[in-house]
């Protein structure tokens, strides 16, 4: 009963919000949907806490039954879903309350518009889809969550609907997201060919037999497997904003601040990622397609930090931002270490979480003024925000005493996922292209901060003279994602990235000690195990651990030969400090630029102009878009429309069989009704001739 | 009830008869007379024909309900529903007295309007249940002539080109079914569909006038039928006398058009094409399903051009007409139970479409998308109905476009991935051409001066959508309530086409041997 409460308590506050908000008001409304959310959210940590590893599912109603193809609503609840479930609804929670002191007054609506039950309904509704995400237990109700989150995302982001830009950014967002699901939906349709089924127990278990098997798909054969993980990543890559995908999550940001910081900041986007880790069954047997996913997640990660460095808007700083922490988070799970991609993904959510409200609270308290070029020395005007901010940024930038386990989240989840990079890619592309991320990621995170908060008030002086701090229902989200942002690290790192034996158990993964041959010594189930790794544990700390479970087993599989985890472990020091040394080094050039030489930028930015415009237009990737694909397809669609229907066919069929059409036409004009006639004497006479040949024929036999 | 089928069918004509009987006079209270009789009688056909729901069995896959009787010169009157026809049965019963509420503001000529929806019923119900091939002919033909003059009499401006394109198209596809018709007769000596069902039509190729036909007499006769049902269904590239259709209709005909008329199309194939001559509908399958491919395509390219909104949605069936044609003959499991559901569904959802036209078209008296703008400040119950069919069109899970969609794609990608690929871009293609209608013609901020003082949906529009809103959310969370009735019909159809190839195959092979 408490997964089902946790499951619908916000659809439930997002129907009634939505629709009784005349009977029980505007205030009524707001009060309800965060209640019912900080409801869902202490359940979803006593099942958090309270989990131990195995997997439960329970059915709820049947959906689409054809044939063998077999899908419910239902709950799947193991370790993946439960870190995902703390982390909606405790963002989301906050979310909420924020949002009470963040749409008290919004500009872009009349004093008479109830626009607020809208929001809150919307919000709620994001969180039930998101939830039926995580929960799924099968890919077909995990696309109902993957496209009820976009529905969300699309309402939420054109939430002001009378501003033009907010409308095209949001259909932007829908249809990118689209394209993404272009390739999740050939991925369902491919594992439904190959298996019969789209339950995950039935695909997991099939794991290593789609390793062996060859697809014909489109022009040549695959490696089902490949093909498989490699179509499911598609789709990863538009929710999750990954490169070449991308192109929607700036532009999302014309959403409320409370919207980006929930669904494009800590819950939505990191969708992808969780795809990628719950099917790690099939992607543990797909090389080439995880090959890609590192691929693409440490370019996303590159690409998306240098834009970052020199965007002016508070906002898609952070947009900017979150694509690049995002793509750390492919690199992880491309390399097979998903436990690590989930630390990441949990670390960020609460940092980035609050980055994301505190610059809504500095919007907030600056009138809606979102231009950091207009900002300045605002750390005396609100001092609670630029704590979080602070904190915010230590935590995004990875501060942390170096070789020890003891830092902020950021520290310790982004230090691992570079360490797994340095394991698993040699030393190679994936790894280079995080540190210098990293060292942008600090350089663009202290520009925001020493642009905002330090140096001399710029910008309109009314504005900054009633600049002021935000109310307490906002600072107090703040404070509990800033407990998140400084100790989540600490707090879970052997859960995430410990030793593989602490993992396997946290992520209820067999496991068994490996001999120095590195040959699995015992199986066991989890409790025979895990009694034994406390005993391994207590030993010295010297054994070696492997996993051992099938596909399907625990909430990862980490095949046999995967052993990027262990190395991550035995990188060499100087690996371990460079994210540190990076990170040094962006806030010194920080430092640096903004407020030893605050003139500096200007100059840099004229004298490489065509770089700095580069960056400044994201790549150009827009235009780029534009002039390939949206243009094009607009013109065909005319083309086919005024040529294709118009002349070809109207014009032959036309021209062959309906030039008649006037002379009816002119027909008509004299005798109204004389046309009908026509019609129903040729059926007539066609049935006349119907019946004379059966009698003919009839009387034959 | 021994004849619960003719009940229901021939409801509507006897209302329509006693309108033409006993209503005189073209004065308020007549034409309020003959909406309620209407309402009143399509109403009751819903009701009774919930009995036929009620009273089906899923489990068995024969035809239930069966009347038979003798009729004028020799031909008989047979009638029954399976699992594959219930469905449409229901779904125009259900559909029809919304069509007769959504006509209230109809003034010119009202009796005669009425008439010939309650006349189109009665023909609609009868094609769906017809089991006798000179009745279902009869029944398919003359349902031609009551949309015929709904279009010619109460349309637009263009309503005399439109109907005449509607006319001739359906027409002239019309009569190659009817030679096949002939032919059928004359090699089975029978009109009942049920013999018909089980008799093996010659397939051995042969050549006629230099050109090798394979597939013989089943592919001829198979291309005949198609002939008729693809203008009906309509597929591409006979699909452009149906935007013109809607465009003039009046909102209930475009309702009906859409809803309704189209699915005949459908049903055709699953009655006739696929399990009478299994061996034709395998030549022609990779034909067909790249037709449907580019049309799902091609028409939402089209559609993102639109300057006119009926047009638009015009466009937007065509395309989801797609999938129905894809999954039917990807002949399989989950692309005919997908191809029914689809066509259930997009009943519900263009007729919702349609009718969100007809509110501000009932209002403004255009059709043209630039002329709106901004509704959702003054119109906000209709923004959220018109934005949850937008989504259900855009085949949003949830909602019951999704299920259609997406069993018709895992159907056919069992077959050909090239058609699977090609028509899941209609999924990124109609999100764009949706989303771009609803925002230019709700969203934004209300600046144009005519709209200022348009009004919200009324008490009779909101709880003309009710019942549409309901279908299409319950569909898309329970969609058993369509598939448990189906699969086991289709199940049957599938293994008889199965069987029937096989043996058509193993029977030209000996021949073959032998020559």
């Amino acid at each position: 009963m408490i997964e089902q409460t946790i499951l619908f308590a916000p659809l439930i506050g997002a129907i009634i919000a939505g629709f009784g908000w005349r009977i029980i008001g505007d205030m009524g409304a707001q009060w309800l949907t965060t209640g019912l959310l900080f409801l869902s959210c202490i359940l979803s940590w006593v099942v958090f806490l309270g989990h131990d590893g195995e997997t439960h599912i329970i059915h709820i109603l049947d959906w689409i039954q054809s044939g063998t193809l077999s899908t419910e609503w239902s709950i799947r609840l193991d370790r993946l879903t439960a870190i995902m479930l703390i982390v909606v609804t405790t963002v989301s929670a906050l979310v909420h309350l924020y949002s009470m002191g963040y749409m008290a007054h919004d500009e872009n609506f009349s004093e008479t518009e109830s626009y607020r039950p809208r929001f809150f309904a919307y919000l709620s509704f994001f969180t039930f889809a998101m939830l039926m995400l995580v929960t799924a237990d099968n890919l077909a109700q995990m696309f109902f969550g993957w496209e009820g989150v976009g529905l969300a995302s699309y309402l939420l982001i054109g939430f002001y609907f009378r501003k033009p830009s907010a409308n095209a950014a949001s259909i932007k967002a829908f249809v990118v997201n689209r394209v993404g699901d272009f390739g999740f939906a050939l991925g369902i349709m491919a594992i439904y060919f190959l298996t019969d089924s789209i339950r995950f127990e039935d695909i997991f278990a099939a794991g290593p037999e789609l390793a062996e098997t060859q697809l014909t798909f489109l022009w040549t054969e695959w490696n089902a497997a490949n093909l498989i993980a490699f179509l499911l990543f598609v789709g990863a890559m538009g929710k999750s904003a990954q490169l070449f995908l991308h192109t929607w999550l700036p532009d999302a940001m014309e959403g409320p601040t409370p919207v980006s910081a929930l669904i494009h900041a800590a819950t939505m986007v990191t969708a992808g990622v969780f795809l990628v880790c719950r099917m790690s069954p099939i992607m543990e047997y797909a090389p080439e397609a995880m090959a890609f996913v590192t691929f693409i997640g440490a370019s996303t990660a590159f690409f998306a930090a240098t834009v970052g460095l020199v965007q002016n808007d508070i906002k898609r700083v952070i947009a900017y931002s979150t694509c690049s922490q995002l793509g750390y988070m492919f690199v992880a799970a491309g390399l097979g270490v998903y436990s690590v991609a989930m630390f990441h993904l949990l670390t960020h959510a609460f940092f980035k979480a609050m980055l994301f409200l505190g610059a809504g609270s500095v919007i907030h308290g600056m009138h809606h003024e979102q231009d950091m070029r207009n900002y300045g020395g605002l750390r005396k005007k609100l001092p609670y925000t630029f704590w979080a901010m602070l904190i915010g940024t230590l935590a995004i930038t990875g501060v942390g005493i170096p070789l020890t386990h003891i830092g902020f989240a950021g520290f310790l989840s982004k230090d691992a996922v570079i360490e797994v990079a340095y394991a698993g890619s040699m030393g190679g592309y994936a790894f280079w292209m995080l540190v210098i991320a990293a060292l942008f990621t600090s350089f663009y995170s202290w520009r925001l901060m020493f642009m905002t908060f330090w140096g001399k008030p710029r910008g309109d002086k009314h504005t900054h003279d009633h600049a002021h701090e935000s109310p307490a229902v906002m600072l107090v989200p703040l404070g509990v994602l800033a407990l998140g942002a400084i100790f989540s690290g600490m707090l879970w790192y052997s859960s995430f990235f410990g030793h593989t034996d602490q993992v396997a158990k946290f992520f209820g993964v067999p496991y068994a000690e490996a001999s120095e041959h590195g040959q699995a010594a015992e199986g066991g189930d989890t409790a025979e195990a895990a009694a034994h790794g406390e005993e391994g544990a207590a030993a010295a700390g010297e054994h070696h651990y492997a996993f051992t479970g099938q596909p399907g087993e625990g909430a990862i599989h980490v095949g046999p030969e995967n052993t990027v985890l262990d190395a991550a472990h035995g990188v060499p020091a100087w690996v371990k400090v460079s994210p540190f040394v990076a990170m040094l080094t962006g806030l010194v050039l920080a430092l640096w630029f903004y407020v030893w030489d605050p003139a500096m930028p200007r100059r840099v930015a004229e004298n490489q102009r065509p770089l700095y415009l580069f960056l400044l237009n994201k790549w150009y990737f827009d235009e780029i878009y534009d002039f390939l694909i949206v243009q094009p397809a607009k013109s065909l669609g005319r083309l086919l429309w005024r040529r294709g229907d118009g002349d070809v066919i109207d014009g032959s069929i036309n021209g062959v069989a309906m030039g008649i059409v006037p002379f009816f036409t002119r027909l008509a004009g004299r005798a109204q009704s004389g046309y009908i006639f026509t019609y129903a004497f040729a059926m007539v006479i066609g049935i006349a001739v119907l019946v004379t040949w059966m009698t003919f024929i009839g009387g034959a036999e | 009830m021994d004849n619960l089928l003719s009940i229901t069918t021939f409801i509507p004509a006897i209302a329509a008869a006693i309108l033409a009987i006993f209503l005189r006079g073209e004065d308020a209270a007549a034409q309020r007379s003959a909406k309620w009789v209407a309402l009143i009688a399509t109403s009751l056909t819903f009701i009774v024909s919930i009995f036929i729901l009620v009273g089906f069995d899923p489990s068995d896959t024969g035809f239930q309900f069966v009347e038979e009787r003798q009729w004028l010169l020799g031909l008989k009157y047979k009638m029954g529903v399976d699992g594959i026809s219930v469905l449409f049965v229901m779904l125009t019963t259900f559909i029809m007295p919304l069509t007769i509420a959504a006509s209230w503001g109809v003034t010119k000529r009202v009796k005669e309007y009425m008439i010939a929806f309650l006349i189109l019923e009665t023909l609609m119900l009868g094609v769906f249940m017809a089991l006798d091939l000179v009745l279902f002919y009869l029944f398919f033909e003359a349902g031609l002539i009551p949309m015929f003059l709904i279009i010619g009499i109460w349309g637009g401006k263009e309503r005399i080109y439109a109907s005449f394109k509607f006319f001739l198209y359906t027409f002239l596809g019309s009569v190659l079914m009817l030679v096949a018709m002939v032919a059928m007769f004359s090699d089975a000596g029978t009109t009942d569909i049920v013999t018909l069902l089980n008799h093996q039509f010659g397939s051995e190729s042969f050549s006629i006038l230099g050109i090798h036909i394979v597939g013989g007499m089943q592919t001829l006769m198979f291309i005949a039928f198609f002939a008729s049902f693809a203008v009906k269904m309509p597929m591409w590239p006979v699909h452009t006398w149906l935007p013109d259709a809607h465009v003039q209709a009046p909102t209930a005909g475009s309702v009906v058009l859409a809803a309704i008329l189209l699915k005949m199309g459908g049903y055709g194939f699953l009655r006739f094409s696929l399990p009478m001559f299994p061996v034709g509908a395998e030549v022609l399958t990779p034909l067909i399903l790249w037709m449907s491919a580019i049309a799902i395509v091609y028409t939402s390219l089209v559609a993102l051009a639109q300057e006119d909104m009926k047009k638009l949605i015009a466009y937007s069936s065509v395309a989801h007409m797609g999938y129905v044609t894809m999954g039917i003959f990807a002949a399989n499991q989950q692309g005919i139970d997908g191809a029914i559901f689809q066509m259930v569904s997009h009943g519900f959802i263009s007729g919702a479409l349609f009718l969100c036209v007809g509110v501000i078209y009932d209002r403004m008296h255009t059709r043209e998308i630039d002329a709106y703008g901004g509704l959702v400040n003054r119109m906000p119950a209709y923004a959220l109905i018109f934005m949850l069919f937008t989504m259900a069109n855009v085949g949003l899970p949830g909602t019951s476009g999704f299920i259609g969609e997406f069993l018709t794609l895992v159907g056919v990608f069992q077959v050909n991935t090239w058609v699977a690929a090609v028509a899941t871009v209609g999924v990124i293609l109609s999100a764009a051409y949706a989303l771009w209608l609803y925002r230019r013609v709700v969203l934004g901020d209300l600046i144009k001066e005519s709209l200022k003082s348009i009004t919200d949906m009324t008490g009779r529009e909101r709880a003309i959508f009710a019942p549409l809103v309901v279908m299409t959310l319950l569909l898309g969370v329970y969609p058993s309530l369509v598939t448990d009735i189906t699969g086991p019909a289709v199940e049957a159809l599938i293994s008889n086409y199965d069987t029937a190839l096989a043996e058509a195959h193993s029977a030209n092979q000996l021949a073959a041997a032998q020559h």
